[in-house]
């Protein structure tokens, strides 16, 4: 039996590994929702072309050479260089923040006031459309990401378990990585928008959106701001994601992981984008463990979606939402 | 045109009027077809309580919305100081010391009322995002200060019971106060209050009317407000403009403006035949 009860507590620490990524994606979609009360379909596709943009800059890729070449009949392909990650890392988060002023100033500033719907189907064709350009500028092939992260199994964990309980725990060292990464980064996000004039704007305006403009705050700055930082997000999940399975356009997909966890944590809780990441998480790690073979595996697929339509009947705010009362 | 409209007087209680501080010449608003406001002209000065009264739709709400950005007129121009002032939006005329309220309350419902009355002084913080956030040196300094400013206004507004309450849970009438205490946070130089006493029972209301002359008297603020309380109206303010159907029918002192027989009419009701 404790042989039993060891296996299941190494599946519920990758499942909370695990659930930090799901975590980080969420943030996203959470920032953006709580400051504008878009629902951003285009955050996973976010992460997949921040991602694409962070390889593209380190290999020194020329970025849309399929059309210079189609056009100029040249034979271009790389600059030549390397980039090293930390700059790379940089460079991309501007290409994020420059993203999210275009989004800003050329979407969402004539779609103020718009029914949430239209929005929703406004980052539907975010997404898509970025997805299009992301294709065009970097090309569709899978790509390696290494940013220098250390990687595969954690020998320490790995001995030092082996040597308290006789049994060897496996985690992934990138796991680790991003489970720091994660916890550094909501730090940050707390400490900025506790302490910091612009955080204490961002909470006014996710707040209400007459009064922020009467005490001197403008909206459009902080829709950028807040696009800015959802942008930064993406990226540190498209690195995670990215350096996991490699960069590839099914990276968009992990948005749909986010869902989830949103409806569990509530769509306007940063607490509750990271709790519910982590429930969903070890949910459906050890659902695959404990009932998995019962039902012939792959619950991985279908687990996180029936938890989240379980939670829709019994508590639709979330875990963490407000709960909406309307007064008559 | 009456003797005082000029400004540069002492008021029979003491206080002093300056000059003119905003001034409105020929405003005209328009939503599509209909007109909201005629070519309406009128002055405020400094030092002084300005009230726009009127019946309900005289487009008093809209009047007070021109003036702090929210609408931009189609005709006529706003003199803020001296200068004429461009078409604005509400966040840039808050910043030029323009504060306002709403007349159905807009307050951060989910923040405590210390964190409501600390976004009035946004406009006054000048450090870094990221000095802010290791909190070092000026940004403490800033904060500090800041955080002596909010307590004052606190303690004036007598709110001081309830500065960690989210304002989500207080009722009606201490929203109002938390509401005049985020726009006093930002120590402006014209303060708007539209309908600060809607709604309210006759002890609330007093204790505003003296929160608004008390705001007038020692901080200096010049103030615009809009009220359906003739009472009250007549008790404040120094000068009163009256529309209705969105033209102005009168412009004066109280007693003025409560002998005007356009007002009257306006306001009583007159014969059609």
């Amino acid at each position: 039996m404790p042989e039993q009860f060891l296996f299941a507590m190494e599946v519920i620490l990758n499942g909370l590994m695990a659930g930090v990524l799901y975590a980080l994606v969420a943030l996203g979609f959470v920032l953006i929702f709580k400051a504008s009360g878009i629902f951003n379909y285009a955050q996973g596709v976010m992460a997949l072309f921040a991602a694409l943009t962070l390889v593209g800059i380190m290999d020194g890729q020329i970025p849309f050479s399929h059309i210079i070449n189609a056009t100029f009949g040249t034979e271009l392909h790389h600059f030549g260089w390397h980039v090293p990650a930390l700059l790379a890392i940089i460079l991309t988060a501007g290409v994020m923040v420059i993203f999210a002023w275009l989004v800003q100033r050329y979407i969402f500033r004539h779609l103020v006031n718009q029914e949430p719907i239209i929005l929703f189907m406004a980052t539907i064709g975010l997404a898509y459309f970025l997805e299009g350009v992301g294709d065009l500028m970097w090309g569709s092939d899978i790509k390696k990401l290494d940013v220098g992260l250390p990687q595969g199994i954690n020998e320490w964990i790995d001995v030092t378990t082996f040597e308290a309980f006789g049994y060897g725990f496996f985690i992934d060292n990138l796991d680790i990585s991003a489970t720091i990464v994660a916890v550094f980064l909501v730090a940050a996000l707390i400490i900025f928008s506790q302490y910091t004039k612009q955080g204490r704007a961002l909470r006014a305006v996710a707040d209400d959106h007459q009064a922020a403009l009467s005490v001197g705050i403008s909206l459009n700055f902080i829709w950028v701001l807040v696009w800015s930082i959802a942008g930064f997000v993406a990226l540190v999940a498209g690195i995670m994601w990215g350096a996991k399975s490699g960069v590839q356009f099914s990276l968009s997909l992990i948005a749909l992981k986010a869902l989830p966890v949103l409806m569990l944590g509530g769509f306007t809780s940063i607490p509750g984008a990271i709790v519910g990441g982590l429930i969903i998480g070890v949910g459906e790690k050890l659902f695959e463990f404990l009932i998995g073979p019962m039902v012939g595996g792959a619950t991985e697929n279908w687990f996180a979606y029936v938890l989240a339509l379980l939670f829709l009947v019994f508590r639709p705010q979330g875990l963490f939402g407000e709960k909406i009362i309307e007064r008559v | 045109m009456n003797a005082l409209t000029g400004g540069n007087y002492t008021t029979a209680d003491g206080r002093k009027i300056g000059n003119t501080m905003m001034e409105m010449k020929n405003i005209t608003l328009r939503f599509g077809g209909v007109v909201a406001i005629k070519d309406i002209s009128f002055d405020i000065n400094e030092g002084e309580i300005r009230a726009i009264i009127g019946p309900n739709g005289a487009g008093k709400s809209s009047m007070l919305n021109v003036i702090s950005g929210f609408y931009n007129p189609q005709e006529g121009e706003v003199w803020f100081h001296g200068k004429k002032r461009p078409q604005m939006r509400p966040y840039q005329v808050a910043r030029q010391g323009i504060a306002r309220t709403f007349q159905n309350i807009a307050l951060f419902e989910g923040m405590s009322v210390l964190d409501n009355v600390m976004t009035g002084r946004l406009t006054h913080m000048k450090s870094g995002m990221l000095s802010q956030m290791i909190w070092k040196g000026k940004a403490e300094k800033e904060e500090t200060e800041n955080r002596e400013v909010v307590e004052k206004i606190i303690d004036f507004l007598e709110i001081q019971a309830i500065r960690k309450t989210p304002v989500g849970r207080l009722p009606y009438g201490l929203k109002k106060r938390v509401e005049l205490a985020r726009a006093l946070a930002a120590e402006p130089k014209l303060l708007l209050l539209d309908e600060p006493m809607a709604g309210m029972n006759v002890e609330e209301k007093e204790d505003m009317s003296r929160f608004i002359l008390d705001v007038n008297d020692e901080f200096g603020t010049t103030i615009a407000l809009i009220e359906h309380d003739m009472g009250v109206v007549m008790d404040l303010s120094d000068r009163v403009v009256v529309m209705d159907y969105g033209k102005k029918i009168g412009d004066g002192t109280p007693d003025e403006v409560r002998n005007n027989q356009e007002v009257i009419d306006a306001y009583l009701g007159v014969a059609h035949d």
